[in-house]
Order: structure tokens, then C-alpha cells, then sequence
């Protein structure tokens, strides 16, 4: 009984620290100016001062927009062209599979930091600075979705593929449309940790977007929160924060077991 | 069954050239995707490291120019350095707490559920919120955690302004931010672990701590391995917290591989020798991977 009670304390002292800081962070945000700094701080009056003052001054709700259409797309896009990678892989036979197989286990080892500046200038000479597609295009394949979905088609037995075929199913067909309602958890766990990394991404952003109506929110509130323009006002900092992290923790709370679930796969793979 | 299938299937297959060209066709976007942003960058920054090059003006051939002022800049090797150091402090935070909050996890609790998920938050946000949080935690005069020092009456820590200590911060805060990730690692890791161990080992009267340390530690060795790898990469690609809360100081302590690159190539446009220092980081981390792999993998 004694040790159950230790037990408990360490976990909820443990907890308290991975939720106050947020805690923290949403009051403040909602508190005045004056009253910032107490230790506990319930303000002794709410107000929405910081999110008028943050929004007159940076155009979030633009950059709001430009973090959900690229997270999209670039969602969309893994899930479209890495299933078809990965089906091809599982159940066709071809010239060359365990080459494109081999190669795709190497980029996956390869780190960035050796990619990172070619691909900028590759940006630059195909006159793409600025613009979306630099933001999804080189997002749409990626090692890790591909063998996920390879992984899972494996799993569907070749009896289900060749009785479409038969049918005179088209290849396209038998994946999107006969094999995707069997692979629902990979395409979900795919899904989220595509659109939770595109929503996070800061550095490239931070490369390839100079103009501000083409800035992703993350890349918008650092500059917001490095640059001058929030005037060392921490209320106004801290609300920035809060709209970018909202979004994925309202996704959190209705997803919470597939965001670990997808996140743990991940680790597990790589 | 075997004659249906002879009948059926061979005339209703796709025949011949589409046949044959459909899975090329099907892999063709990753083929297409790795020559662009993988196999072209590669080589390509390896023709780049022997030239001086600012984009806009031509390319300027300057043999291994760029590789003696980077064995020579002292900058460089103090992002290395500071990226060791990072690791020091980070890697056996990660294992530890991870490694315990874990453990704490895998007993017969109550809402194991909502633990997790409180472990878990900081994960999923974005770095930029979580640096940003951070930066108010360790803030020097009115930050929350000097104030609870004065409030004992303890001197005030300069968490990000002291070069000695700027870095160990940042540990800290990377570890707060992803140990969830490694708790979860490490009870899928635990489950791993047969029960009839444990119950063998009660009755030869092992204590907690022998099972912990001659059951449980050599059967997660393969989970701790992940970690430190995991880690590792996590350190070497450090950029989005110095760059928000020091941007790089003070006295270049918190100045991380990324960030130094990133600097050499849009603050100073020296693309050149952002690409030579790019190509010897990642190579650093493949040996320093590799190095981890021989040991941990063959120890305990």
C-alpha cells in the first residue's frame, strides 16, 4: 500500500510537470500585462488584450490558413504516392524492387544536414522560393510512410489482390479502393505523424518562405518571438504560442492514442 | 480451384507492355522524388565543398579551400563541441527518467491512460511553443524558476545568459520535451519482457533492483540502443531552440551543427562552405552512430 502511494505521488508529480508549463502558458497569455509574473497566477481578471494585440501586428490568421493547406496537401500527397510505392514493392514483382528497396532503407539513415542546403538552392534555381510547392513538394515521399505501407499490404493475402484482378480491377483501383479500407490504422498512423510534422516543421520553412503572406505559423510566431515586433511584451509572445499549439492539441485530445500509437511506430522503425 | 484460376486469370490480366511498365510506372514518383531532393543534393554538395559560391555570382573552383578553413574555424569545433555536450547531459536524462517514469508505468496503477498522455503532450507540440515556454521559464529576473529559488532563498541561476550553464539548459528543456516518446518506447519494451522471468527470479529471493538490473536491463538493452541512437540524431540536429532563445550565445556556447550551418549559408551566403560543413556532420553522425552500434549492441 505504501509503495502504491509513492507510486502515485511520482506519477502525478510527473504529470504536473508535462501539463502545468501549458497550463501556465494558456493563463498567462489570457492575463494583463501588469499582473504577469506570479508563481500559482489566476489573474484576478481575464482578458483577450494579448490575442487583439498579437493579431494586429502579425497576420496570423493568413499564415494560419498557408500551415493547414500545406499540412494538407502534403498529407494527401504522402498517403497517395507512398501507398502506390509500397504496393508496388509488396505484391508486385519487377526488375529492380530490391534496388528501389535498398535505397529507400539508406535515405532513411542519410541525415539532412547533407541535403539541406542543396535542396534550397534546388528551390531557388527552379524558381520555387516563396511558394507552396516548396513547402510540400519535398515532403510527398519519405522512407518511413513507404515502408509502412508496404509493411501492411504484406499483410493482405495475394487470394483478395487476385480475384480483383480477375475482376478486371485496375491497379490504382485495387489499392485505393479494395485495399485501403483493410489498412485503415496505417493510413491514419501515416496520416497524423505527416500532418503533425508538417504542421512542426520550422527550419525549412524558415528557408525557403521570405515573404510574410507565405509563412507557416511556426515560422511566423519565431520570427514574431525573435524579431522585435512583440516588443518584449510576454503575454503577446505567449499567445502566438498558444495559436500554434492549439490546433494539434485539440487534434491531440480526440486522437491521443493513435498520435502515440504512430509516434511509437516511428521510433520503433527508424 | 486450380482450374478456374488458369481459365480467368491469364486473359484478364493487363497484358504485355502496360503490364510490364505498371509497377515502374507505380514507383516512379519515389524514383523521380530521390533523384531531386536526395541523389542530386548529395552529389552535388560534394562538387560544391571544392568551390566558393554566393548563388547569384558564378561558382569559384577553389580545391579543398573550404575543408582546411573548416579544420581551421574555430566556430566549427566549438559546435561540435557544444553538441557533445549537449549529448552528455541529455542522453542519460533521457535513459533515466524515461527508463523510471517507464517502469513506474508498467505496475498495476490507475489511470495509466491519462499518464501517459500527460507524458506525452510536450511530444506532439511544436519545438518553437515548447522553446518559446521555456524561454519564460528560465528567464533571468522574472523567470519561474529564479523566482522559486530567490523564494528559498537561494541566488539566482543565469540559465541562459551563464555560457557555462546556456547549453545544460537546453538539455534539460529537450528532455522534458521528448522523454514521453521514450517512456512509451520503453514499456512497449518492458511488455517485451516474459513475466515467468520475474517470478523465477522471486523464488531465488531477487530483490527489486537484482531484477531490474539482471532481468529487465539486459532484456531492453535493444529499446536503450534506440534511445541513445534516437538522442543522438536529436542532438546533432538541435537548430529551432538556440535559434529562438540565445541564437547561439552567449559567447557562442549554445551555437549547435544546424544553426552554424544555417548561419554560414543565409547570413553570410558562404554556400560553399555551408555544404562542406553539412556533408561533415552528417558524416560525423553516420560514424558516431556507427560507434554506438559496435558497443551498445555487443555490451551488456
Amino acid at each position: 500500500m505504501k509503495k502504491k502511494i509513492a507510486i502515485y505521488t511520482l506519477l502525478i508529480t510527473a504529470s504536473l510537470t508535462f501539463l502545468y508549463p501549458f497550463f501556465w502558458m494558456i493563463v498567462t497569455s489570457l492575463s494583463p500585462e501588469k499582473e504577469i509574473g506570479g508563481l500559482v497566477a489566476l489573474p484576478t481578471q481575464f482578458t483577450w488584450d494579448n490575442y487583439i494585440q498579437m493579431f494586429s501586428k502579425i497576420p496570423i490568421g493568413r499564415a494560419f490558413f498557408n500551415s493547414i493547406f500545406t499540412a494538407l496537401m502534403t498529407t494527401s500527397g504522402v498517403i497517395l504516392f507512398c501507398s502506390m510505392v509500397g504496393y508496388a514493392l509488396a505484391k508486385m514483382n519487377f526488375r529492380g524492387r530490391n534496388l528501389i528497396f535498398y535505397v529507400i532503407i539508406f535515405t532513411m539513415t542519410l541525415p539532412f544536414q547533407i541535403t539541406l542546403i542543396p535542396n534550397y538552392i534546388t528551390m531557388v534555381k527552379l524558381n520555387l522560393v516563396d511558394t507552396y510547392a516548396a513547402l510540400v513538394i519535398p515532403f510527398l515521399l519519405n522512407s518511413f510512410a513507404i515502408l509502412m505501407f508496404r509493411q501492411a499490404f504484406k499483410t493482405i493475402p495475394d487470394a483478395l489482390i487476385d480475384a480483383a484482378r480477375v475482376d478486371g480491377c485496375s491497379e490504382p483501383r485495387i489499392i485505393f479502393q479494395i485495399l485501403f479500407p483493410n489498412i485503415v490504422p496505417t493510413i491514419v498512423t501515416v496520416g497524423i505523424l505527416t500532418f503533425m510534422n508538417s504542421w512542426n516543421e520550422v527550419l525549412w520553412p524558415l528557408i525557403v518562405i521570405r515573404n510574410e503572406d507565405m509563412m507557416t505559423m511556426p515560422q511566423m510566431v519565431t520570427l514574431f518571438s525573435v524579431g522585435g515586433r512583440a516588443e518584449a511584451q510576454i503575454g503577446v509572445k505567449l499567445a502566438a504560442a498558444v495559436v500554434l499549439a492549439l490546433p494539434i492539441m485539440i487534434a491531440y485530445s480526440f486522437f491521443q492514442k493513435y498520435f502515440i500509437q504512430s509516434m511509437a511506430s516511428s521510433g520503433v522503425k527508424e | 480451384m486450380f482450374k478456374r484460376k488458369s481459365i480467368y486469370k491469364t486473359p484478364n490480366k493487363p497484358k504485355g507492355w502496360k503490364k510490364t511498365m505498371m509497377p515502374y510506372l507505380m514507383v516512379s514518383p519515389y524514383i523521380i522524388h530521390f533523384i531531386v531532393f536526395v541523389a542530386f543534393p548529395v552529389l552535388f554538395s560534394l562538387v560544391l565543398t571544392f568551390h566558393e559560391w554566393n548563388i547569384i555570382s558564378p561558382m569559384k573552383f577553389k580545391g579543398f579551400n573550404n575543408y582546411i578553413k573548416m579544420f581551421n574555424d574555430r566556430m566549427f569545433w566549438k559546435a561540435i563541441v557544444n553538441t557533445l555536450q549537449f549529448l552528455v547531459i541529455h542522453i542519460p536524462l533521457q535513459l533515466i527518467f524515461a527508463l523510471a517514469l517507464a517502469e513506474f508505468l508498467n505496475q498495476k496503477i490507475r489511470f495509466k491512460g491519462f499518464f501517459r498522455a500527460a507524458f506525452f503532450l510536450p511530444v506532439i507540440v511544436s519545438g518553437v511553443v515548447v522553446t518559446m515556454l521555456w524561454q519564460q521559464l528560465f528567464g533571468f529576473d522574472t523567470g519561474l524558476f529564479n523566482r522559486i529559488l530567490v523564494s528559498v532563498g537561494l541566488d539566482r541561476v543565469g540559465w541562459l545568459v551563464d555560457p557555462d550553464i546556456a547549453m545544460t539548459s537546453i538539455a534539460i528543456m529537450a528532455t522534458w520535451k521528448n522523454v514521453g516518446l521514450y517512456v512509451i518506447l520503453f514499456l512497449v519494451g518492458l511488455q517485451t519482457v516474459p513475466a515467468h522471468y520475474y517470478e523465477a527470479a522471486s523464488i531465488e529471493g531477487a530483490s527489486h533492483w537484482q531484477k531490474f538490473r539482471r532481468i529487465t536491463l539486459p532484456m531492453i538493452n535493444p529499446t536503450i540502443f534506440m534511445v541513445v541512437i534516437l538522442s543522438t540524431i536529436g542532438g546533432f540536429s538541435l537548430f529551432i531552440e538556440p535559434y529562438i532563445m540565445t541564437g547561439g550565445g552567449p559567447l557562442n556556447s549554445t551555437l549547435s551543427s544546424v544553426l552554424y550551418i544555417y548561419k554560414q549559408a543565409f547570413q553570410y551566403y558562404h554556400m560553399g562552405y555551408s555544404v562542406t560543413l553539412g556533408f561533415f556532420f552528417a558524416m560525423l553522425i553516420l560514424a558516431v552512430v556507427a560507434i554506438q552500434k559496435k558497443y551498445l549492441e555487443t555490451d551488456i
